[in-house]
């Protein structure tokens, strides 16, 4: 048979698009994808109306959506993450239905239960054969793993693979197996590799970055879980990152044999698992070059699906499995309860990403964040958006100090007996407001939903507000 | 002070304030952008009043775009604002 | 206790705020290099604001001002001693006639502003040839005299050498401020290691300076802080050891015996002393009294 297209829209006709139809698109591409828009452009170009984007994240590459959103061609979106350029006009109301939001593990887990129905699943693929053998590990826009693709394509109605690296039947190394695609279709490119992959991900230099990293590392450390077969999770972004450095010292220092590394992989976790430290990472996402190489050439840098990674009803995940994540907050309240959805003005800036995910499922939750950003304390009296319940979060980790979450007094104790500074959350929202001066909040939202994020339970955990 | 021809000072940075100051024919006068506004709009323009008074600055504009600066940063970018405005010579 | 001195830039509001969390004992607020010529009026305002207005906990509080030889020594003082900082940081001192002139002012400031006379000490930067020619003389040149503080960068330039990680070439440097700073009774900080990510250099150099006598080290980053602050602190085996210096005092004192062995060797007055330094230092780190 042949499945191979001439045009996105042949391929697109051919699946049956229809009017009202779900189509849905994977991240890999990050902030260099081109395939959303381009199906979208396609779509509109077809008189295609009320369709709904299942992404499972957009960035602010998808801007474009805003203007199809406006002009009818998309009216429903579900997604695990929005950027600010797409976030600001859901929150400014351009949708009149609330978009949908989910966690990485519980996307894949309502798409195959059959919850969240997809009538044409767009598959970008940095490298693909003609039947759809495709991977995400080859090619001049390869991404490494296509983790967050997998459930997608497995029950999807129709499943298109986008590709610009059309390689010969059969492609020896795929991810996405032509059992599952329908069609496939090249196209000149499918994404700018500067906002696929960044070339090296940094340490950070920010001093406040480098002491809340030195202190969460000393709590891992006292907790007792950095032994022999330990795993670890931490995020990309600043002092997460830094965590990892230090995490990394005591290990090399104490000759630790840990077992895997789980999460968006950089560079610096290659490192951790070249040096020794790790038997092994579990990969979902890869963020850096470096990641990417080492997806393709290392046998102990395993991809994994979003399902295997983190679903709240497969039979065991890796996050399962893990021992420490570290994350980040953009607000987090006295009952530990994180928002990663919100900026302190109401706009959607976020979402869960795994953050509901691992922070539920690893037995120590390190949230690392500065005491304020730029005058808007972090640590609040109420979160705006509950995006990670407040039950999953163990530590909060400032450069003023370490809260334990009252449920883990034995947590307390050991940090204490580390002479590490544990300080109530009450205490640190105090120095906060010491610190940046008490506000006289004027912020208003209306009572319009835009948002609802769904907790693991896949049901309504929050709801987010249009601005005024 | 008397205000005699327009001055900066601060930087874009977070956790500063960009004063500009320039010279008024009658009153204070505050235009200011802030990331912090919803939380903190009235008393920055409060503390940057309770400034200008302290100074003996009666007649100014103020053009300030603020990213989370703390009371002490606001005070200390409109005092070098309102130094540099008030010296003979045109700052460079 | 001042084992580690970090530089913090006086014209960044977001390093001031948060210089008190970073874990050194003393704050070094830079007006000189870290700040250039047409933003030393700002930086003044910044930092008078921010030292009224920040609390910085335990922290020693340090201003470098800028030298003597420039326009705008006079005008630092002005501002930022109203806000009683525990010293000054002149640079490039060159002779005991600088830390005099230096004194003079602070005094007239002092009287001007009501504060206690002699209150605001300092701590001599010395960082060129004949800087640390006249270590002792600065050392020795005013009661406000704190410390020397030995500033490497500065001074290999002004040797016509290389600065190396090894510092073969600062090794005369090194110890001539420790010796003139130790004749005058004062401390002795070494200059900072400038290798930010190396900290096995950092841990080798900091160790080192120790040996020599200092007293601590000045970082430029953060990250130095920790190790710094380990290694100036007394080990274990130093407070123990100075324990059992003071049990076997008392047990002489109870025997009513005149001369003290421990571990075979007499305890003379110089053994007391560093004893009574060293548990002054850990009860201080530690936080509590090993001398009550």
């Amino acid at each position: 048979m042949r499945k191979l297209c001439d045009t996105l829209r042949t391929a697109m006709e051919k699946a049956g698009l229809q009017n009202g139809m779900t189509i849905s698109f994977h991240h890999h591409l990050r902030n260099g994808d081109y395939v959303l828009n381009m199906v979208l452009e396609t779509a509109a170009q077809m008189g295609l109306r009320d369709l709904t984007v299942n992404a499972s994240s957009v960035f602010d590459c998808h801007a474009p959506l805003v203007d199809h959103i406006q002009n009818g061609v998309v009216t429903g979106l579900e997604a695990n993450y929005i950027s600010s350029a797409v976030g600001r006009a859901v929150s400014e109301g351009v949708l009149a239905k609330p978009v949908i939001f989910r966690s990485h593990g519980t996307r894949p887990s309502d798409i195959l239960s059959g919850r969240s129905h997809i009538d044409v699943a767009f598959v970008a693929a940095p490298t693909s054969d003609p039947m759809g053998n495709c991977s995400g590990k080859y090619g001049p826009s390869a991404c490494g793993s296509l983790g967050y693709a997998f459930a997608d394509a497995q029950r999807a109605d129709k499943v298109i693979v986008v590709t610009d690296n059309l390689v010969d039947y059969p492609l020896t190394d795929a991810s996405i197996t032509e059992d599952f695609v329908d069609f496939v279709v090249k196209v000149d490119a499918i994404g700018d590799p500067r906002g696929i992959v960044s070339g090296t991900t940094r340490m950070p230099k920010d001093p406040i970055a480098l002491k809340i990293a030195d202190y969460a590392a000393q709590a891992i450390d006292a907790s007792g879980l950095l032994r022999d077969g330990f795993s670890f999770q931490t995020g990309a972004g600043g002092a997460s990152l830094a965590v990892a450095d230090y995490v990394k010292r005591m290990m090399l220092e104490r000759k630790i044999q840990g077992s895997f590394a789980l999460g968006g992989i950089t560079g610096y976790m290659v490192d951790m698992l070249e040096a020794g430290c790790f038997k092994a990472i579990q990969d979902v996402q890869c963020f850096d070059l470096r990641a990417v190489q080492s997806i393709r050439e290392n046998p102990n840098h395993m991809e994994i699906t979003a399902a295997q990674y983190a679903s709240p009803t497969a039979k065991s995940t890796a996050a399962s499995n893990l021992d420490v994540v570290v994350l980040g907050a953009t607000q987090i309240d006295t009952d530990f309860n994180v928002n990663v959805h919100t900026d302190s003005n109401g706009y959607i800036i976020g979402g869960s990403g795994g953050h509901t995910d691992v922070a539920e499922e690893a037995k120590l939750t390190v949230i690392v964040a500065p005491l304020s950003r730029a005058r808007m304390s972090i640590v609040v009296d109420k979160v705006l958006t509950v995006s990670t319940p407040g039950k999953s979060v163990d530590l909060l980790v400032t450069q003023y100090g370490i809260a334990v979450n009252p449920a883990r007094p034995e947590l307390a104790e050991a940090l204490k007996a580390a002479r590490l500074p544990v300080k109530d959350i009450q205490e640190l929202r105090q120095m906060a407001v010491a610190i940046n001066g008490p506000a006289v909040p004027r912020l208003q939202l209306t009572d319009r939903v835009v948002g609802q994020v769904l907790g693991r339970d896949s049901r309504v955990q929050d709801v987010i507000y249009a601005v005024k | 002070m008397e205000i005699k021809h327009g001055a900066m000072a601060g930087t874009l940075e977070s956790s500063d304030i960009m004063v500009t100051i320039l010279p008024n024919p009658d009153g204070i006068q505050i235009d200011l952008t802030s990331s912090v506004e919803q939380y903190y709009g009235d008393s920055i323009r409060a503390t940057m009043h309770r400034t200008l008074e302290a100074l003996g600055v009666s007649s100014a504009r103020i053009e300030a775009v603020d990213h989370g600066a703390l009371d002490c940063t606001i005070q200390a970018r409109l005092t070098t604002a309102v130094r540099r405005a008030s010296r003979e010579e045109v700052a460079k | 206790m001042r084992r580690s001195m970090l530089f913090i830039p006086s014209n960044n509001p977001n390093m001031i705020v948060n210089g008190g969390v970073l874990g050194a004992d003393s704050l070094i607020f830079d007006l000189e290099d870290a700040v250039s010529p047409d933003e030393k009026d700002a930086a003044r305002d910044l930092l008078q604001h921010a030292l009224e207005a920040v609390d910085f906990g335990k922290c020693e509080i340090i201003v470098r001002i800028n030298g003597l030889d420039t326009p705008y020594w006079e005008e630092d003082l002005r501002a930022i001693l109203p806000m009683k900082p525990d010293a000054v940081m002149p640079p490039k001192v060159c002779d005991a006639a600088y830390i005099q002139t230096l004194d003079e002012k602070l005094t007239e400031l002092e009287t001007e502003f009501s504060l206690e006379q002699g209150r605001t000490k300092i701590i001599a930067l010395l960082e060129t040839a004949v800087g640390v020619e006249n270590a002792y003389a600065v050392a020795a040149a005013s009661p406000r005299m704190a410390a020397l503080f030995l500033g490497a960068e500065d001074l290999t330039a002004d040797l016509r050498c290389q600065r190396t990680k090894e510092g073969g070439e600062i090794q005369y440097a090194r110890g001539r401020v420790v010796c003139g700073a130790r004749a005058a009774g004062i401390e002795a900080y070494d200059t900072p290691f400038t290798d930010v990510q190396d900290l096995e250099g950092l841990e080798r150099d900091a160790s080192y300076a120790k040996s020599l006598g200092f007293t601590g080290k000045a970082c430029i980053s953060p990250a130095h802080v920790s190790t710094v602050n380990r290694i100036f602190s007394p080990s274990q085996a130093d407070i123990a050891y100075a324990k059992d210096v003071f049990a076997a005092i008392a047990e002489a004192k109870r025997q009513g015996k005149g001369a003290i062995a421990l571990r075979g060797k007499m305890i003379d007055a110089p053994i007391v002393q560093r004893a009574r330094l060293v548990l002054e230092a850990a009860s201080e780190i530690e936080g509590v009294d090993y001398l009550a």
